[in-house]
């Protein structure tokens, strides 16, 4: 099937700085795709490339299969909602979602009825006659996305869009989008630095870094397989833990570093390459480290010491020293654990990543 | 032309949206708690609630006494003006310029006003009062415009070129008054504009031209960045733009221009001198003829009523675009 969006060497160049660097990204048609990385990474860089708000140094970007390298925004098909809303404050609702449309030049009736759709879509009919200034964060949150709605256009860009909004309506509006995507099954990228928004939203997230894609992949593989040391730090919370050291042995390899000593006959090798001996980071995620009798069966377990507890509710997160480094666990929430108590913690080689030492790719 | 008054300070930059507004549903469940009351008799004696400020302590003595001396300071000669010219001459020759007047007439205004001479003529300031008005009005509206287009094209289509052309702008206000005179004369007497009211008015624009778009540019750049995205997104081209989305929220920093503009055109006595002729002279000039090319008798009160006929237009836009004004206008940018 045709991809809706596809970019081809994408380069972007701030004089002599390249933010962009030779892109390729397809999305497929309907598809939820996030863009994810932390400041600077070039992300809402790649997303104003494709609106057409900067323009490109290399490549060709095709939408919908029609060459629109060259195109004004506005002749693009896409709808984009802004992190700060940048509803137009002199405008009422209703003048902010039609504001496009009576650009476009479209008959009023048409006008009308765009506006209506949208406006029963999000819920913001009561407000249609109402000034931004006179709405919630995300009320306005809400007539942005009406605006990127009311033009019907096969594509929504949204440029963090949840970010100005406290906790509680970020993850309201949150489903709101989700649902609205599966109602109206646009294709829709969407910039985050929130990983919890991204796992939850995309079909596929693409982890940026420094102007390039490190990884494009689904949520799911991407927290059970990340490509690189990079991604498998960025994703999840708390972060995962890494130790380096070295892989040893012939027949039976083993990870070695400090009192770590894993056997690797259950580890999945990505590369056969990686499965020989020598300098490697080991990553293992809070939540895949056991403790207590279950830890004491697992393949390796090990006595470390509680310094820090971070009870969260549902569950309780500590960070205990081993070797002299500390390591983050996670435990049930009920338990009692206290900071000084000695821990037998443990987990299992397949839970486990490793990454090359130099490289930081997945071996 | 060459201050900023200060009562403008805040709405030289688009304002910012506020933080969320605070959700009511929450304030009606923190009123609806039952909350401690103050007047709970198990306080400790000594001191409660909000600490009693004192209405006369040193520092506000201080404060006042001198604010109000300085008040003084500045409002007197308009006391000594304003008397002047209520009395007649022999009143005046008295000599005791602080003592209001014993008999009220209102002649020297006519006199000032329709019939006081100025070299030929002698009808008074009104011929350069209806002058200034000729100069000021498109003078300032031509200058906002096209330095309003200027500050909206640098801050937000960001051309190549742009920051040079900027920059020699800013310079361009630097350069001295007396540098350019001569040269001015020179390229208006070759267009043939030389000794009219619009060789004037395009002078005074080309001259408001920098300040006016520095001020246009910082407040346009101050304008949120994705305002002008959206408005892209949506269609809207250079001109839609500012028609539709700039120039509805620019509204504060258009008065602080035309207030700019009109007090600096206005005031302005050196341009109007040299670049018009004699009956096309601005009221300053004429004011300035009037007290000091009468021969004879000096007409103390005559004068003092053409000085405040003069100062009349500058002093009315400052009390109308007050500091009330500037703000209800700012603040309806972002209320609507």
């Amino acid at each position: 099937m045709e991809p809706s969006i596809s970019i081809r060497n994408l380069s972007l160049d701030f004089g002599s700085l390249r933010v962009l660097k030779d892109l390729d990204l397809n999305v497929g048609q309907g598809e939820f795709l996030v863009l994810l990385g932390s400041s600077g990474c070039g992300k809402s860089t790649l997303l104003n490339c494709i609106a057409g708000l900067l323009e490109i140094s290399e490549g060709q970007i095709f939408i919908g299969g029609r060459n629109v390298t060259w195109e004004e925004p506005s002749q693009r098909g896409i709808g984009m909602v802004f992190q700060s809303y940048a509803l137009y404050p002199q405008m009422t609702v209703a003048g902010n979602l039609s504001f496009g449309l009576k650009n476009a030049g479209l008959p009023k009736a048409e006008i009308a009825a765009r506006v209506d759709r949208a406006a029963k879509i999000l819920q913001i009919e009561p407000l249609l006659d109402r000034k931004p200034a006179a709405l919630s964060g995300g009320q306005r949150q809400r007539a942005a996305i009406g605006r990127a709605l009311v033009r019907d256009a096969d594509v929504f860009l949204f440029d963090e869009p949840l970010s100005n909004l406290d906790a509680k309506l970020r993850a309201d509006l949150r489903v709101e989008i989700k649902q609205l995507h599966s109602k109206l099954k646009n294709t829709m990228i969407y910039v985050t630095h929130d990983q919890i928004e991204a796992m939850t939203l995309a079909d596929r997230i693409a982890i940026m870094r420094g102007g390039s894609i490190l990884q494009l992949d689904t949520p799911e593989e991407i927290y059970l397989r990340p490509n690189c040391r990079y991604v498998a730090n960025f994703i999840g919370s708390p972060s995962m833990n890494f130790f380096d050291g070295r892989i040893e042995g012939g027949d039976h390899l083993r990870f070695v570093s400090g009192s770590l000593n894993l056997p690797l006959a259950g580890y999945a090798f990505a590369d056969p390459q990686g499965a020989r001996p020598g300098p490697a980071t080991l990553g293992i995620r809070p939540e895949h480290i056991v403790s207590g009798a279950e830890a004491e069966a697992a393949a390796i377990s090990l006595t470390a010491e509680v310094d820090l507890i971070e009870p969260l509710g549902s569950d309780t997160f500590a960070r205990v020293t081993l070797d002299g480094s500390n390591l983050w666990i996670r435990l049930d929430g009920q338990a009692r654990t206290r900071p000084g108590d000695r821990l037998v913690i443990g987990f299992a080689p397949e839970r486990a990543h490793l990454f090359d030492l130099d490289t930081e790719l997945r071996l | 032309m060459t201050k900023t008054p200060h009562l403008l300070k805040n709405s030289l930059k688009f304002p910012q949206p506020e933080l969320e507004p605070v959700d009511t549903t929450v304030a009606v469940a923190t009123a609806a708690t039952p909350t401690p009351s103050g007047t709970r008799s198990d306080l400790e004696p000594g001191p409660r609630g909000r600490k009693p400020a004192r209405r006369f302590s040193r520092r506000n003595l201080f404060i006042y006494g001198t604010l109000t001396l300085v008040a003084l300071y500045y409002l007197l000669p308009l006391y000594v003006m304003v008397v002047t010219s209520l009395k007649g001459m022999p009143e005046i020759r008295l000599g005791n310029i602080f003592a209001p007047p014993l008999e009220i007439t209102f002649e020297p205004w006519v006199k000032a006003w329709s019939e006081a001479c100025t070299g030929l003529n002698c009808d008074g300031l009104s011929r350069g009062f209806w002058n200034s008005v000729r100069i000021l009005v498109p003078s300032v509206i031509l200058s906002i415009a096209i330095a309003s287009v200027n500050g909206y094209a640098l801050a937000n289509w960001r051309f190549k070129g742009a920051e040079l052309f900027f920059t020699i702008l800013i310079v361009g206000a630097f350069i001295p008054y007396q540098v350019m005179i001569y040269p001015i004369v020179i390229m208006l007497r070759e267009v043939g504009l030389y000794g009219s009211l619009t060789g004037l008015v395009l002078v005074h624009s080309v001259f408001g031209m920098p300040i006016l778009t520095l001020l246009f540019r910082n407040y346009f750049a101050s304008v949120p960045e994705e305002l002008f995205k959206a408005a892209r997104v949506d269609g809207a081209g250079f001109w839609a733009i500012y028609f539709k989305i700039m120039l509805p929220m620019s509204l504060p920093i258009f008065v602080v221009a035309i207030i700019l503009q009109v007090t600096g055109i206005w005031n302005d006595f050196l341009f109007g001198v040299i670049y018009t002729k004699p009956d096309l002279y601005p009221m300053t000039v004429q004011l300035n003829n009037i007290v000091n090319s009468t021969q004879g008798v000096k007409e103390y009160n005559v004068n003092m009523a053409a000085t405040i006929l003069t100062g009349l237009v500058p002093l009315s836009i400052y009390f109308l675009s007050g500091k009330l004004f500037v703000r209800g206008i700012a603040a309806g940018a972002v209320k609507g």
